[in-house]
């Protein structure tokens, strides 16, 4: 291949630029490569975020005629928004491998020397952008359409909360889309396994962002942002040990 | 291997329930507040403490799955998780009467142990599901595994951040068991939880000798026939057969 590449004038050359073709490309290089190609199709086909973002404000109106009220605090706000923000990201969770299985771009990434887990580091953070991108769209569009108490004033310990919550759904969601995308009903599995999974997360969302949605406004509960944190950490550790079982064949 | 001493721990079994039936009508005592409903409490928490330690040793036997490559070790997690499914359905009937009994609701939600279970038995509702939908026997058994292992974290996780998050009002068993129950009681549980334990041993075992036998049975018309299809088809299942492991 150097050969063929370098000319014939370099020969001597030839052996050194083998052996660096040879050796596996570094573990972050991959993973950027990766992470650049998902994004690349999704700004491409533009199959995701959009759908999650629409289904987000579809979600507040249905709320807000379900619960048939105009402004929402405490408590209510708290559970409006994670159980939007769950369910739209579980839109994404779906989607997540689809063109990987049906497009073979598992059989490429398993053909080339790549250490498997570089996919699961890229997609989990492909879905944390996605529900980045999502948020910029679902956090806004709640404040105006639903929420009775000022979000300036909760902004920073919201950022806090939304960046835990996006860890622990890059994580479970990314291990329960690549368990769920090669089984025959997998828009059905999905969400019935993720759900259940991330009901820990919407619990400690919900019971940081309560006091933060309140009227006199209280402080950020530290015990559920450990626990939240350590709950990400426990199911990051399970993915990754477990993800590359997911890819044999 | 399998189906051996089968007899003799179905004895023991049957012994040791009808033992721990009698102990628990007859000789515990009956409890001040709540009176004869109490002794639901002998069915009801060893119940749910089997189940949920029948759901983490399927996990073990999920990681020795994968480890080993061993499609025995995906027969046993499946059966653990079979059973361990059963009782747990059992758990939240059970359960649900004595909630209705003591506190005068089916369902109460600030019970951490109460939706910790339930969100357990959520979960654990899809590994049927998901095995049902993959085809291929080897990646049905892994991706078992890996949901056997994942779920199986997920259930001290779950109680853990459940009970974190309510009020305490279910009385914690193992917690401060010599510390709230009184001697006689005590012994009871201790018995309830033997003769719940050796139950779902019993039906574990019997459920892998029956998988055995069905696998040896299967085997043997395939070779008197020398026709696959003599041996009858495989019904579509979510179970896994033993007939790959071929002993």
């Amino acid at each position: 291949m150097s050969t063929l590449r370098d000319g014939a004038g370099e020969r001597t050359e030839a052996p050194a630029a083998a052996s660096a073709l040879r050796a596996p490309p570094s573990f972050r290089s991959v993973v950027a490569a990766l992470l650049r190609k998902e994004l690349l199709v999704e700004l491409r086909t533009f199959e995701s975020i959009p759908a999650m973002s629409l289904f987000s404000v579809t979600t507040y109106v249905l709320f807000h005629f379900g619960i048939q009220q105009d402004t929402v605090k405490g408590p209510l706000a708290s559970g409006v928004l994670w159980v939007t923000l769950l369910f739209a990201s579980v839109l994404g969770i779906n989607r997540l491998f689809v063109a990987d299985a049906e497009q073979g771009g598992f059989d490429g990434f398993l053909l080339s020397p790549a250490d498997r887990s570089a996919l699961l580091f890229a997609k989990a953070l492909a879905l944390f952008i996605y529900r980045v991108v999502l948020e910029l769209v679902a956090v806004p569009a709640f404040a105006l359409l639903l929420l009775g108490s000022s979000l300036a004033a909760a902004m920073p310990g919201l950022l806090v909360v939304l960046a835990l919550g996006n860890l622990g759904v890059a994580a479970i969601g990314t291990l329960v889309g690549a368990l769920a995308v090669r089984t025959r009903a997998r828009d059905l599995l999905g969400p019935m396994l993720s759900l259940p999974l991330l009901v820990p997360v919407v619990i400690g969302c919900a019971l940081s962002t309560t006091p933060l949605f309140s009227v006199p406004a209280g402080g950020l509960p530290l015990r559920w942002l450990l626990t939240l944190g350590l709950y990400d950490l426990v199911f990051a550790v399970i993915a990754f040990a477990l993800f590359d079982f997911l890819l044999e064949d | 291997m399998y189906g051996t001493r089968l007899r003799g721990l179905a004895l023991t079994t049957f012994a040791v329930l009808t033992l721990t039936l009698v102990a628990v009508l007859f000789w515990a005592p009956n409890d001040a507040t709540e009176g004869f409903l109490q002794k639901i409490f002998y069915v009801h928490v060893p119940l749910a403490i089997i189940t949920l330690s029948g759901f983490i040793a399927a996990g073990v036997m999920a990681i020795q799955h994968l480890r080993t490559r061993d499609a025995r070790w995906d027969v046993r997690s499946y059966v653990a998780i079979h059973i361990s499914l059963i009782f747990g359905v059992g758990v939240l009937i059970t359960g649900s009467i004595w909630a209705k009994g003591a506190w005068g609701h089916w369902w109460v939600w600030d019970e951490p142990t109460l939706v910790s279970f339930l969100l357990v038995m959520l979960l654990y509702a899809t590994y049927q599901p998901l095995r049902f939908a993959i085809e291929d026997p080897e990646r049905q058994a892994r991706a078992a595994s890996v949901f056997a292992i994942t779920a199986g974290v997920f259930v001290p996780v779950c109680f853990t951040i459940v009970r974190l998050s309510t009020a305490y009002v279910h009385p914690r068993t193992l917690d401060n068991i010599s510390g709230n129950l009184p001697g006689r009681m005590q012994v009871v549980f201790w018995m309830s939880i033997a003769s719940i334990s050796l139950l779902w041993l019993l039906l574990w075992r019997y459920e892998m000798a029956s998988k055995h036998a069905f696998a040896q049975l299967r085997k043997l018309r395939m070779l008197l026939s020398e026709d696959d299809e003599d041996a009858g088809p495989i019904r579509r299942s979510a179970a896994p057969t033993m007939t790959s492991v071929g002993r």
